[in-house]
């Protein structure tokens, strides 16, 4: 195999006394899509952050796309342009219209051609099934729609890596699912990507390998049809047994 | 976080949204006050005295040249406290610890002191003239009161950033984060442009409390209309004056400062609507 695109090697972080991430390990080749599940508070959360370098671990070791994330001189600019995150609460910029939310990082960040950036950004709302919304303001739409667009804002950036956190968490029943055909679309089309979720059904389906966290550790590991068909550690048994 | 001591913009019981933040009713029922405060007057002098009434007419553009003065020094201090307290502001957000701290305490000194002691700090402590290239400038009292004005405004002003800055949702900064902005970029694109709408009432009400206090000045003798009709009541001598020529100038005061308090009003039932 080639060099993993995201490794993650032995985190720890911890927040004052609490200790969130305890030695975590973990490396995705390109293309392929991964899911991190596990209680609430186990540190999935930060564990995505590490890799975005919006929480800075304590030691251990991640590169992306041969960014060393961890170097007490990173340039976190130069990382984020290639890693995008989508959250649990859209996080979509209120007072900018949709388009004009996809397109503001590429055009100021990026600097680049703005009718370029245009152009991409409607092949992107179209993608994300949003053609027409394209000057709506985000209060304007639900949230399933505001999280398409979140979706877009990040791929617009032209990442090399697709973080979700909980992305559906927030959403009715009735709108997940127009969220998780869009992730679907995307990893099929070879996007790689870290999520989240406590979709289930989405997991055993979508990811090429499933991992169990649970108090700052990866309890388990495991392609999704051995995870979910035979577990073997008994806290992950419980666990799946709690959410299917 | 934005309550300010002088005053606060008067609240109608049934408030009604839309443009009509007008009111003339309230115009009309002091000005009427005024009137048969006068017609007292009229009553109590001697017969051969000129009626209150023409004498305020008689004063009204020496008067009404003085509240341009009032209007002068507010704007000025309102506007001059205004950038500085946007940068002061946006100290008190900064990532290193001695600049927030050192912009706080600035802040919260200002806040806390009364206008009055700063306006008389400003008068008494700021040099009468200055040399500026050889050439010796008089500062006259009213821009020494007006620096001094300018002091609560830029600390008042920088709590209303501090505050706007801190009331957005934290997601907004880490979503810029994630999506390569700087700090700098983050601030001028996605928070103050979300901010000034939510800054913008609070420092209407900063406006009103300013153009409020700017008789104060006339303490410290600036010849704005507080002290003209003072002066304009002691070359009438006559007690009988005192209320309709001080009524005539609390209205105007109140014709001022009446439409932007609605103004004000409107503006955030505007914002409650759509946040
Ligand atoms: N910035 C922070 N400061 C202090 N504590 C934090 C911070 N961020 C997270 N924590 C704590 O770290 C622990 C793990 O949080 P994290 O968000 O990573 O969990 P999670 O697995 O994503 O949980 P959830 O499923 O609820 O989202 C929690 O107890 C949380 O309160
Ligand atoms: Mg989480």
């Amino acid at each position: 195999m080639d060099t993993p695109l995201v490794s993650i090697q032995a985190v720890h972080k911890r927040f004052g006394d609490l200790e969130v991430l305890r030695g975590v390990s973990l490396d995705v080749a390109r293309g392929e899509v991964i899911c991190i599940i596990g209680p609430s508070g186990s540190g999935k959360s930060t564990l995505l952050r590490c890799v975005n370098a919006l929480v800075r671990p304590e030691s251990g070791r991640i590169t992306v796309a041969g960014i060393d994330v961890t170097a007490a001189k990173l340039d976190p600019i130069a990382l984020r342009r290639r890693v995008g995150m989508v959250f649990q609460q859209y996080n979509l910029f209120p007072h900018r219209t949709a388009l004009q939310n996809v397109m503001m990082a590429p055009v100021s960040v990026l600097k680049q051609d703005k009718r370029e950036v245009e152009a991409r950004a409607r092949a992107l709302m179209a993608k994300v099934r949003l053609q027409g919304k394209e000057g709506a303001y985000p209060g304007e739409l639900s949230g399933g729609q505001q999280q398409r667009v979140a979706i877009a804002r990040s791929l617009c950036m032209q990442p090399d890596v697709m973080l979700f956190d909980e992305v559906t968490a927030a959403l009715d029943p009735e709108t997940v699912k127009e969220v998780l055909v869009t992730i679907r679309d995307l990893a099929e089309e070879g996007m790689t990507c870290l999520l989240v979720t406590h979709e289930m059904g989405f997991a055993r389906d979508l990811a090429d390998h499933v991992y169990f966290t649970d108090r700052g550790v990866i309890v388990e590991h495991a392609p999704p049809a051995e995870f979910f068909g035979n577990p073997k550690d008994a806290r992950t048994r419980e666990f799946l047994g709690q959410v299917l | 976080m934005t309550d300010l001591p002088v005053l606060l913009p008067f609240r109608p019981p049934t408030p009604r949204p839309g443009l009509e933040f007008l009111d003339g009713r309230w115009i009309a029922y002091l000005a009427l006050a005024i009137l048969l405060a006068a017609g007292a007057a009229q009553a109590q002098g001697t017969p051969a005295a000129e009626s209150a009434f023409s004498v305020i007419l008689k004063w009204t553009p020496l008067i009404g040249s003085g509240f341009l003065l009032n209007i002068l020094i507010s704007v000025i201090a309102m506007a001059a406290g205004t950038l500085i307290g946007l940068a002061l502001g946006l100290c008190q957000i900064s990532l290193l610890p001695p600049v927030r701290a050192g912009s706080w305490l600035v802040t919260q000194f200002f806040r806390n002191a009364p206008w009055l002691v700063m306006l008389f700090y400003c008068i008494f402590m700021l040099p009468f003239r200055i040399t500026v290239f050889g050439e010796v400038v008089e500062i006259p009292n009213w821009v020494r009161a007006t620096i001094g004005l300018t002091l609560p405004v830029m600390a008042n002003v920088s709590e209303i950033v501090r505050g706007a800055v801190q009331s957005l949702p934290h997601g907004q900064w880490e979503a810029a984060e994630s999506l390569a902005f700087t700090r700098g970029q983050t601030l001028r694109q996605v928070i103050l442009p979300q901010c000034l709408k939510r800054m913008l009432p609070p420092w209407m009400n900063l406006y009103a409390i300013v153009i409020m206090s700017t008789p104060l000045t006339s303490i410290v003798g600036v010849e704005e209309a507080m002290t003209l009709t003072r002066g304009a009541l002691n070359a009438e001598r006559r007690g009988d004056l005192l209320i309709p020529m001080y009524g005539a100038l609390l209205l105007a005061f109140f014709v001022y400062c009446w439409p932007i308090a609605r103004l004000t009003r409107w503006l955030e039932q505007r914002n409650q609507v759509r946040v």
